[in-house]
């Protein structure tokens, strides 16, 4: 697995290369990666469905108990075998969609990196894993759905499904490292075993909250539905991909895979069915106005999406297989109707409202039968995948009659939406103005393969079912079932209610003009959603943003440094008061008369610094300071440490004359009231730092660190002073950051003296 | 600024600063010195000849750009760390090799040793960065 995952990765990176070789084929050269993954995955199907999962592991990083492990299952299988397959027409598709794009590597790459990160969701086993993956969905999305990063909606499009996403990520973090403390395990596979523990434990109810919101903002759940739509600023090839058949589905790939461990308690249904059933409603509710194509599919995902939690919410064993199967027909039904919009708008110059489309079953034959097939199986008639998909569901809602009469409604708007996209387009009179042709070859494979399915799956329901969605579904309940999906289940209550279904849609698209007049005038609305609180939050935190840059960052100097001191002093002052640490002045050493010697120059020295009238006296008086100061050290034994200073002190007078050079003559400009309160800062900060020199003396450590350098010092380091073996050898990392830091510090002390901005070095 | 007195006493001082420089680098292992003080001491070096000639002349007696200087030295000090890897040790665990000397007795020869040359180059060119810079002309 690892293998033909990284060969994805590769492949993404390889991808402008390709392109830049021969861009005529660099569909058909990079599609090998993901056709490769997917013939593994069928060829593992027969022993995934016995029950015997496959299984790999590589050690990672030890220290941190994190493995390469992944685990494939039937759930598993099942979105890993939709990622690549539908993954590889995509990568075909986008050859003909972006012919004689100069960005077409770039797209590749971008889509092969999500493919490959989606895949990693689907198939890792340890926990943090899954996150580093699911967090690399978040990325690649971002940079698919910004794509056209020279439109504004389309940056504020990305930055908005990559805030959402990625916030709901960092809550999914927590809930992840809870969820492992629980489990005492990272391993999914084996969590899922712990189900018992995890129910009764004290934090299963923040766990659950937290999982969920990750995935429900991932899965664009209400009220986090609003990124999905908006999304739509993507190239079509990745809203296809990523907005109908796969990244919005990690949120339900994961819910899924954790129903066994913090599934079946009364939270779980509530919140679930509760969001769910609102979601899935809200979908199909707003899908009904909408008047363009790619819109039109947007809004019934949000709203199949919906439907897949509410059905795992549900949990009996029939909802799960009914939701297993719903996957299966929504990702081939929704991501050909995508590639046949994506198609339409194409070919047509850039047409993308419904309404202005019309007769192009002449010009595109193809599409139009694709579209046919698509378009009846997202209706749910028969004889298509969906309506299998609509029966099972049906069925398994028998005792939850108020979520029979929601799929009622939502079943109908799927209706409206399979009838707008699949046959408005292609019917009628063909505008005057509309000139089109059919779809290119590279962009034929992904409808007709995906659109055949829709209606060939229904005639091998039982191999589907037992191959495909009873593997699935035995993953997600944790326990042996049987799935048998039938074509035709008799003349029973489901069919009777799906024939309702059928006629309420059909009416609902007879009156549609009625409806999308509605949605105009209900518009307003809009204001008081969660679109609109999510940009006011996002200028809120600009604004304040704007403003602590404006407080704190003032570009003076000394405000800075004012700033930096006065928060060292209080903070350093707040532990020295909560230590208590400046009460005793016993035990000091007695003041000898050359110390006092010294420190009297320093003293005078600094006040000379202070009042002297020239700035060159003022540096010089400071030298005096330093030097003191290597006195000082000498006195004490520490000639390392004198030595440095010495040299120090004298290369920042040098430094110090060098600069002031460059300043204007030099006057006393500070009025009274500055030089006051820097008085008091200053005063403040010698007078902390005094007490604290004065309490780190009686700070008694049981064994001094210094033994352990003296005494390790030449057996180990080969050398006698122990200051500098601390330095190149016991702490030779932290040496090596901080000389990283001074070469850091310097290249920016250059930048800031040498590149000015033009029109200054003109002014000068 | 120009002064013969100073200029004549750089000329003689410069060589033995540079000398005394590179002892302080070496000696540092065990007694006081080492390549922070040693690279402060060559920096002041070039610092004294700028000052009493000009910076140009300085920026031609040093040779190289002093940002190159530093990058080497970061350079040194990090592929220093690399040789204990190759023997399960963890990055930057000082190894240490005994190299006869040919008049008898025996030299210890240690990665730290490396270390302490890069960081010498280091705070040499970062001196000497900021030094050439401030000082030069506009």
């Amino acid at each position: 697995m690892l293998t033909l995952l990284s060969i994805i990765f590769i492949a993404a990176l390889l991808a402008p290369f390709v392109h830049r070789l021969c861009p005529k084929y660099t569909g058909a050269i990079l599609v090998t990666a993901p056709i490769a993954m997917v013939i593994w995955l069928l060829k593992k199907i027969p022993e995934v469905g016995h029950g015997h999962p496959v299984t790999e592991s590589f050690q990672w990083v030890e220290k941190l108990d994190l493995e390469l492990a992944f685990h494939l299952d039937g759930l598993s299988l099942l979105f890993a075998l939709l990622i690549s397959g539908i993954g590889s027409l995509i990568v075909l598709y986008t050859q003909g969609y972006f012919k004689g794009h100069p960005q077409q590597g770039r797209f590749m790459m971008y889509i092969i990196a999500f493919m490959a990160s989606m895949l990693g969701v689907v198939l890792a086993d340890h926990l943090l894993l899954v996150f580093i993956f699911w967090e690399l969905t978040s990325f690649t999305s971002y940079l698919l759905i910004g794509f056209n990063h020279n439109s504004p909606d389309a940056r504020n499009a990305a930055l908005q499904a990559m805030l959402v996403t990625v916030l709901g990520g960092l809550f999914l973090m927590a809930g992840i490292i809870m969820l492992a403390g629980a489990a005492d395990t990272w391993r999914l596979s084996e969590i899922i075993q712990r189900g018992d523990v995890l129910l009764a434990h004290k934090n299963y109810l923040p766990i659950l909250i937290l999982v969920c919101i990750g995935a429900f903002t991932k899965s664009a759940q209400f009220p986090f539905h609003f990124w999905l739509p908006n999304a739509m600023q993507a190239p079509t090839p990745a809203s296809a991909y990523l907005h109908s058949s796969t990244m919005v589905k990690a949120g339900v790939y994961l819910l899924a895979r954790l129903h066994p461990a913090l599934g079946s308690s009364e939270e779980w249904t509530l919140i679930l069915t509760t969001i769910g059933t609102i979601t899935f409603l809200l979908g199909a509710i707003m899908a009904l106005g909408q008047k363009v194509l790619k819109r039109l599919l947007a809004y019934t995902t949000v709203s199949a999406l919906g439907a897949m939690i509410m059905l795992l919410g549900v949990g009996t064993s029939y909802t799960i297989k009914a939701m297993a199967t719903f996957i299966l027909a929504h990702a081939f039904y929704k991501a050909a109707l995508f590639l046949i919009a994506g198609g339409i708008t194409h070919e047509t110059g850039g047409e993308t409202s419904v309404d202005k489309l019309g007769g192009l079953r002449k010009a595109m034959p193809i599409s139009f039968a694709c579209a046919i097939l698509a378009g009846l199986s997202m209706g749910g008639f028969p004889p298509f995948f969906g309506f299998v998909a609509k029966e099972t569901w049906l069925h398994a809602l028998d005792h939850y009659p108020l979520l029979v009469g929601a799929t009622v409604i939502g079943g109908a708007a799927y209706v409206l939406v399979g009838f707008a996209v699949g046959f408005k387009p292609f019917l009628g009179k063909m505008p005057a103005e509309l000139h089109a042709h059919e779809i290119p070859l590279s962009m034929r494979f992904g409808p007709i393969v995906l659109g055949l399915c829709c209606l060939a799956f229904s005639f091998f329901t039982g191999s589907i079912g037992h191959n495909l969605v009873q593997p699935a579904a035995t993953a997600i309940v944790a326990k042996e079932l049987e799935v048998h999906l039938h074509l035709w289940a008799g003349f029973n209550k489901a069919f009777v209610i799906s024939l309702i279904t059928l006629m309420i849609g059909i009416g609902l698209y007879c009156s549609r003009s009625f409806l999308v007049a509605t949605a105009g005038r209900l518009g307003v609305l809009v204001k008081f959603g969660p679109d609109a609180a999510y940009q006011f939050l996002l200028n809120g935190v600009l604004k304040f943003a704007a403003w602590h840059t404006r407080v704190l960052q003032t570009g003076i100097l000394r405000d800075y440094i004012r700033v930096t001191v006065l928060t060292t002093v209080a903070l350093v002052g707040a532990a020295l008061v909560r230590a208590g640490g400046f009460q005793r002045w016993e035990n000091l050493a007695p003041v000898s008369i050359r110390i006092a010697l010294v420190a009297i120059l320093m003293i005078s020295a600094t006040f000379a610094t202070v009042h002297s009238k020239s700035r060159l006296r003022s540096i010089l008086s400071m030298g005096v300071v330093g030097f003191c100061m290597a006195i000082l050290f000498t006195f004490f034994g520490a000639p390392d440490l004198a030595m440095t200073q010495l040299v120090i002190e004298t290369l920042t007078v040098i430094l110090l004359v060098l600069a002031f050079h460059h300043f204007p003559p030099f006057r006393h400009g500070s009025k009274k009231r500055t030089r006051a309160t820097d008085i008091i800062i200053a005063a403040s900060v010698g007078i902390t730092i005094s007490l604290l020199v004065l309490a780190a003396l009686h700070v008694q450590t049981p064994t001094p660190v210094s033994d352990f350098y003296l005494e390790h010092s030449y057996k180990e380091a080969h050398g006698r002073n122990v200051v500098n073996v601390i330095l190149v050898d016991f702490r030779a990392l932290d040496t090596l950051g901080e000389i990283t830091v001074l070469t850091i510090a310097a290249l920016g002390a250059y930048a800031l003296m040498k590149l000015k901005p033009k029109k200054e070095e003109g002014g000068e | 600024m120009t002064s013969i007195i100073l200029r004549t006493s750089t000329r003689y001082m410069f060589p033995p600063l540079i000398v005394f420089s590179v002892y302080l680098l070496l000696r540092g292992h065990h007694f006081p010195g080492g390549g922070f003080v040693g690279g402060l001491f060559a920096g002041s070096a070039f610092a004294l000849y700028a000052l009493a000639y000009s910076v140009s002349d300085a920026r031609k007696a040093f040779r190289q750009d002093p940002r190159d200087i530093t990058a080497g030295g970061l350079a040194i000090a990090l592929l220093s760390g690399i040789p204990p890897l190759f023997s399960s040790h963890a990055f930057l665990t000082g190894t240490w090799w005994e190299v006869p000397l040919p008049m008898g007795g025996v030299l210890d020869v240690g990665t730290p040793l490396i270390f302490d040359v890069g960081v010498y180059f280091v705070v040499l060119g970062v001196l000497l960065t900021v030094v050439f810079a401030l000082g030069e002309e506009e």
